[in-house]
């Protein structure tokens, strides 16, 4: 087993220009992904997590140049996948995949399923076509569907079983990354333990690495190794799974964790409650984003940008004070903020 | 005597299928002052029930088939629309999902709240308006509250639009608010905001709260009782603490075992209810969880269970529940 990483994402920029005026010239940028970087290795789940407009969705486009990015890299097995001419990256698309909310938009209304599924061997030239409806049969089962669903129309689906053909799609081609956005918010909660499961059964089966983006940390905990914590564009955040969730350390990390409601009515809560709202990605708070928010901001905060520190292999943190928090509040600066 | 009174509710729709019987048997009761968290499944029926109360069924394809809905010695489905739109806005308000989508997007926010103020305040003079406005702005954390007045709803932010519905409701003082999934458009650090609010403004005015929700963690942090409804009917009904410590009904117990919790251990393979929900035009007979369960035997796709009760403000519908229970009971 070699030690590379499938994927190393360095310092992934995109802002998307904002038009207006008679001309439509850019007058300002959205910066919806700055600076980001991260590694996902082979097999491993890495769950990118933080609220509405924090870039995590934006971040998973990038990399599959769905959204050009505007500056960084992406390497993909030691390739930069950001330097790839179209033809290479059609050829990428075997081994990356992604797997978005709503099936019912990815899938074509007007195609059987067995069409549909049939399309990434066409594409890509696999097999014949007697072998392709073997596949195709094949995959359908592996999902945990009846084959005969290859007659039938997306729409004769509910939204698990939607998501279940919009799995064995992704997985047709065997690839090696997929990108999961929210690939499970939509489904009910009976519903959604199905598709995890069937999820971290393909991993272990097929070595899958996943980038599993989504909004619900208790989702994100479970099917995770490691976990990304993004606020405004920016990862605060990167650790293990367990140890994110035992001991955060990032104030804003602490404060998403401690803002989910326990399904346990005698649990003890030990709450904080962030004031206000996110502030605009157009004009991002100086210094550390967070600092409008954090109950421990101080002037360094305003001023000067964090820097990602990393704590351990595949530990990192960028917050000025975060070795007080953890340790020793009372040795903080007056808060600021 | 409850301030609510759902008895045997029955409501059908008119589909391309025919007509359906979306709720069967409904019966909820709240109390003063507490808050009841309805829980389910999408197509459970528990924003319908909700309608229902309001007289809000869509006509003329939804309509109430059986029972009644009492509040204060009327019941409301017996009432003209008139004399319903006097109880509805004085006495029993509702907050949605998407606040844009009840918002009037072309009237300022000021506008709308001053309106929905004078509604139940028809003498009051404008500048009365304008003040109880900012009273009521303020009351729900809105900041800045005389800008905000004058913005559009576009201009806030879903929290602070969820807090604009808030602020609408409270207007008319209600006796009961109901709250349809009011955080589930919401960021996990705005939804622990508006909770927050929720109970304190409780703790102040006293109300009965109806918390309509998919989301078993915030029905845990919010409600004081809880009724779980699936596919129309009402499954199990509980205090907050019977309902998570010793769940009687196997959807209730499948519902509560196959969320993913912090405290679990990663990448661990999660309990499932095998199946789908059914889709309301293929209910099963009998018990409507039967194809689901895995204590089915014959008699549950043969008869359909009642609401019994277990002890005071506990129910259960399941033909079963008495040898489940000792099953438990001797295997633990």
């Amino acid at each position: 087993m070699n030690d590379t990483p499938l994927l190393r994402v360095e310092q992934l920029t995109k802002h998307f220009p904002i038009r207006g005026g008679l001309f439509l010239r850019t007058v300002g940028h959205v910066h919806a992904v700055d600076d980001v970087s991260f590694e996902v290795r082979r097999g491993e789940t890495l769950g990118l997590v933080g609220e509405s407009g924090c870039g995590k969705s934006t971040v998973g486009k990038a990399l599959l140049r769905l959204h050009e990015p505007t500056a960084g890299s992406v390497f993909f097995e030691g390739e930069d996948i950001t330097q790839m001419d179209r033809k290479r990256l059609r050829s990428l698309r075997r081994d990356i995949q992604i797997i978005f909310q709503d099936p019912f938009e990815s899938l074509n209304a007007r195609h059987t399923v067995g069409k549909i599924l049939a399309e990434p061997f066409v594409i890509h030239k696999v097999g014949t076509p007697e072998e392709r409806q073997q596949r195709v049969a094949h995959l359908l089962e592996r999902v945990g569907l009846d084959p005969s669903a290859a007659n039938r129309f997306p729409h004769e689906f509910s939204g698990g079983q939607r998501q279940r053909i919009g799995i064995a799609r992704a997985i047709a081609l065997e690839p090696k990354l997929i990108v999961c956005d929210e690939a499970v918010s939509a489904l009910d909660v009976s519903v959604q333990s199905q598709v995890i499961n069937l999820l971290l059964d393909l991993q272990r089966e097929m070595n899958l690495a996943l980038i599993f983006i989504a909004h619900d940390l208790a989702v994100v905990k479970h099917i995770s190794d490691r976990v990304a914590v993004m606020y405004l564009g920016e990862i605060v955040e990167t650790e293990d799974a367990q140890q994110i969730y035992d001991a955060p350390k990032h104030p804003y990390t602490q404060a998403l964790l401690s803002a989910i409601p326990i399904p346990d009515p005698t649990a003890s809560r030990d709450r904080v409650i962030l004031s206000g709202d996110v502030p605009s990605p157009i004009t991002p708070p100086t210094g550390c984003r967070f600092h409008t928010r954090c109950a421990y901001a101080t002037s360094v905060c305003i001023n000067q940008k964090p820097a990602r520190e990393r704590i351990e292999v595949g530990a990192s943190i960028a917050c000025h004070h975060w070795e007080q928090i953890s340790t020793d509040k009372s040795a903080l600066p007056e808060n600021v903020a | 005597m409850p301030l609510l009174s759902i008895e045997d509710l029955a409501i059908s729709f008119e589909t391309d299928e025919g007509v359906v019987d979306v709720i069967d048997e409904v019966n909820i009761d709240l109390e003063e002052g507490e808050t009841l968290g309805v829980v389910g499944e999408s197509g459970c029926g528990k924003s319908v029930t909700a309608l229902a109360v309001m007289g809000l069924l869509p006509k003329p394809a939804g309509r109430i088939t059986g029972g009644a809905i009492r509040f204060q010695g009327h019941d409301l489905t017996q009432l003209t629309s008139e004399e319903l739109s006097r109880v509805r806005g004085d006495q029993i308000a509702m907050i949605f999902q998407e606040p844009m989508t009840a918002l009037n997007p072309v009237h300022r926010v000021g506008k709308q709240l001053g309106e929905s103020y004078r509604l139940h305040h028809p003498e009051a003079s404008q500048a009365e308006i304008r003040q109880e406005s900012l009273r009521l702005m303020d009351h729900v954390g809105i900041p800045a509250a005389e800008r905000r007045l004058d913005e559009y709803p576009h201009q806030l932010s879903g929290g602070m639009r969820q807090r604009v519905m808030i602020a609408m409701a409270l207007s008319s003082t209600p006796r009961i608010l109901i709250a349809d999934e009011p955080t589930t458009a919401l960021d996990v650090t705005i939804q622990a905001q508006i909770l927050e609010l929720l109970r304190d403004l409780q703790a102040e005015h006293g109300m009965s709260i109806i918390f309509i929700t998919h989301d078993l963690g915030v029905i845990a942090e919010l409600a004081s009782r809880v009724v779980v409804m699936y596919a129309g009917r009402v499954a199990e009904e509980a205090s907050v603490e019977t309902l998570f410590g010793s769940p009687l009904h196997p959807y209730t117990k499948g519902l509560l075992s196959s969320i993913p919790r912090l405290e679990s251990e990663s990448k661990s393979v999660l309990p499932t209810i095998p199946g789908v929900v059914p889709s309301i035009s293929e209910l099963p007979v009998g018990c409507r969880f039967s194809n689901r369960c895995e204590f089915a035997q014959d008699q549950c796709s043969i008869s359909k269970p009642t609401l019994e009760q277990v002890s005071e403000g506990r129910n259960v519908s399941c033909l079963r529940w008495r040898e489940l229970d000792q099953n438990v009971a001797v295997s633990a």
